[in-house]
């Protein structure tokens, strides 16, 4: 009989991976070794605290004041961490900031490691194979594939993130954003233009 | 309003609850010292090398999936769940879930 009702007659059961997910939590937790509100206080960190926003209030704060920027790039874990953006990994981050000369490019090659604090988790796409691949080995085509078109002396410097060491890129501040607050910098700077699949939006 | 238009629409963080659950489990694990997240990245690697062989992986269910092998691999050398433990405790759950009528809180029978 196709189950593809209404009239369930008992609990809707979860697929084959879930349970075993739901298995090991029981084991961990009858063991003590984790905490199931701990697991909620995560999940609501990840899901609503932690995401691009985070960079791009780091971001903003780089185009805006010059001895941060400074700072950023010098090294970046202390001042973010100023900020309340820290790993809790314990990894350290690294900034690297876009010029007309050269535009960075982030990825992990080893598996997905991202810059949680600043970025949250990250997107299917930087998870995937295939990205993972060809940012190293054709990164020009996966960024016109992004729609991000750069000059040709501009050169593009590709990233690879370690368990230890995380990159946030700072993208360039658009022209004519003068005189524009913190807030409406932040609100320009994309999650992809800090990965360097993308560029932050033209005010309009 | 415009500037909504110029926004896709969100992805959720997370695709499925499950996916939440494991990752919030490994990192609870981390953080109270179970292991150390340069050897977590390491496993982690080694297993989607691994898949990666078979087919493109996509990001998605298939990097949770790695994901879920590699935690249960770690935790099963270390002795902490052993695969006869999660295949036990598994189908409890499962039973549990076919046991309740629907509507209702699944909670565990004592095992």
């Amino acid at each position: 009989m196709p189950h593809d009702n209404h009239d369930h007659p008992h609990a809707l059961l979860p697929p084959e991976p879930a349970l075993r997910v739901k298995a090991l939590e029981t084991i961990l937790t009858r063991k003590g070794l984790i905490d199931p509100a701990a697991l909620d206080e995560i999940i609501d960190t990840y899901q609503n605290k932690i995401g691009p926003q985070n960079g791009a209030r780091v971001v903003a704060k780089a185009w805006a004041d010059p001895e941060f920027r400074q700072a950023l790039l010098e090294d970046a874990t202390p001042v973010v961490a100023d900020l309340g953006y820290y790993g809790r990994q314990g990894e350290h981050m690294v900034v690297v900031e876009n010029t007309p000369e050269q535009h960075n490019m982030v990825v992990c090659t080893l598996c997905s490691c991202y810059p949680w604090p600043l970025l949250g988790i990250p997107p299917g796409w930087y998870k995937s194979d295939s990205y993972r691949a060809r940012a190293v080995r054709e990164p020009r085509k996966v960024l016109a594939e992004f729609g991000v078109t750069l000059p040709k002396d501009t050169s593009v410097r590709v990233w690879d993130s370690t368990a230890e060491i995380r990159y946030l890129v700072l993208p360039m501040r658009p022209d004519g954003t003068d005189g524009l607050s913190e807030d409406e910098l932040a609100a320009l700077v994309s999650r992809d233009s800090m990965i360097g699949t993308g560029l932050p939006k033209v005010p309009s | 309003m415009t500037s909504c238009m110029t926004h896709s629409a969100p992805e959720p963080v997370f695709a499925e609850p499950w996916h939440a659950q494991l990752f919030a489990v490994t990192v609870a694990l981390n953080e109270s010292g179970r292991f150390a997240w340069p050897d977590w990245a390491g496993r982690f690697s080694e297993t989607l090398k691994r898949n990666g062989l078979k087919k493109d992986l996509d990001g998605g269910d298939d990097y949770f999936h790695a994901w879920l092998e590699t935690l249960e691999g770690l935790l099963a050398e270390k002795g902490e769940a052993t695969p006869e433990d999660v295949l036990r405790l598994q189908s409890a759950w499962e039973d549990a879930y076919l046991a309740t009528p629907h509507g209702h809180p699944v909670r565990l029978a004592e095992t």
